[in-house]
């Protein structure tokens, strides 16, 4: 069964890595978010704006907008390529996986413009 | 593609073999997991109606208003907290702790749900 072509590193070593430092990027966003809406119970407008719009938060959120992309392309892949197998649900199967894993790479990669298009739309 | 004409019989019948709760932590990350990959269009509409306008952030709060998008959210964030509890997990163990012996993964799976059922409850208590 060939399933290394539509992973994202081609390796699972590569693939294992960009997990885990992607997981780390989206817990510092996620702690970092929370923290900032108890901070600011009362938050409006103008300042959501000015934090969303400034580089920084624009990078950050960048940042963690391709940590999600890359994250979801490995752990949907591990799902896809453990569950839509030849020997669960028989010789249908490879066209059926590879099927969902060129939506869900083209999902992923839709999200990553629109996030860009919200963050750059300010 | 040279296929592998396998006839080995696999007994993986999951329904017959009594699993530990690190495996049901585990099938559970799986399934917020995909939930979360169709929660990434939800977070990312509320970005953009809170930032688009002022009239479209004030859109945004009445939305929170309505049961059925509360409870929408409130799955989605449940699945986040569980997938995010799940996953500090698995990089602690990362880093060397926790990782020595079945039994420390136990007490570790254990604790994972009891800290995601919390945090489920906060946002549960935030949002109603």
């Amino acid at each position: 069964m060939v399933t290394t072509v539509t992973s994202l590193g081609r390796s699972g070593l590569s693939d294992w890595m960009i997990q885990r430092v992607s997981a780390w990027i989206m817990t510092a966003y996620l702690v970092f978010i929370v923290g900032y809406f108890f901070a600011n119970p009362n938050l409006d407008y103008a300042q959501w704006a000015e934090l969303n719009s400034s580089l920084p938060m624009r990078m950050f959120s960048l940042v963690t907008m391709l940590s999600i992309a890359a994250h979801a392309w490995i752990g949907m892949w591990c799902v896809l390529t453990d569950y839509i197998t030849v020997r669960l649900i028989g010789p249908k199967a490879t066209a059926i996986r590879i099927f969902f894993q060129l939506a869900m790479i083209a999902i992923t990669l839709l999200y990553v413009v629109w996030a860009i298009d919200i963050l750059w739309g300010i | 593609m040279p296929v592998v004409d396998n006839k080995r019989p696999v007994n993986l019948d999951i329904g017959t073999i009594k699993l530990p709760i690190t495996s049901y932590v585990s099938i559970l990350h799986r399934v917020s997991g995909v939930v979360l990959f169709f929660s990434v269009a939800i977070f990312l509409w509320m970005l953009e109606s809170s930032l688009a306008s002022e009239e479209s952030f004030n859109q945004l709060a009445e939305t929170f208003n309505n049961p059925i998008c509360q409870f929408i959210i409130w799955g989605s964030l449940a699945a986040l907290a569980y997938h995010a509890v799940a996953g500090i997990r698995h990089l602690i163990m990362d880093m060397g702790y926790g990782e020595d012996s079945f039994e420390s993964g136990r007490n570790s799976a254990r604790a994972a749900v009891v800290l995601a059922l919390v945090v489920i409850a906060l946002i549960t208590w935030w949002i109603l």
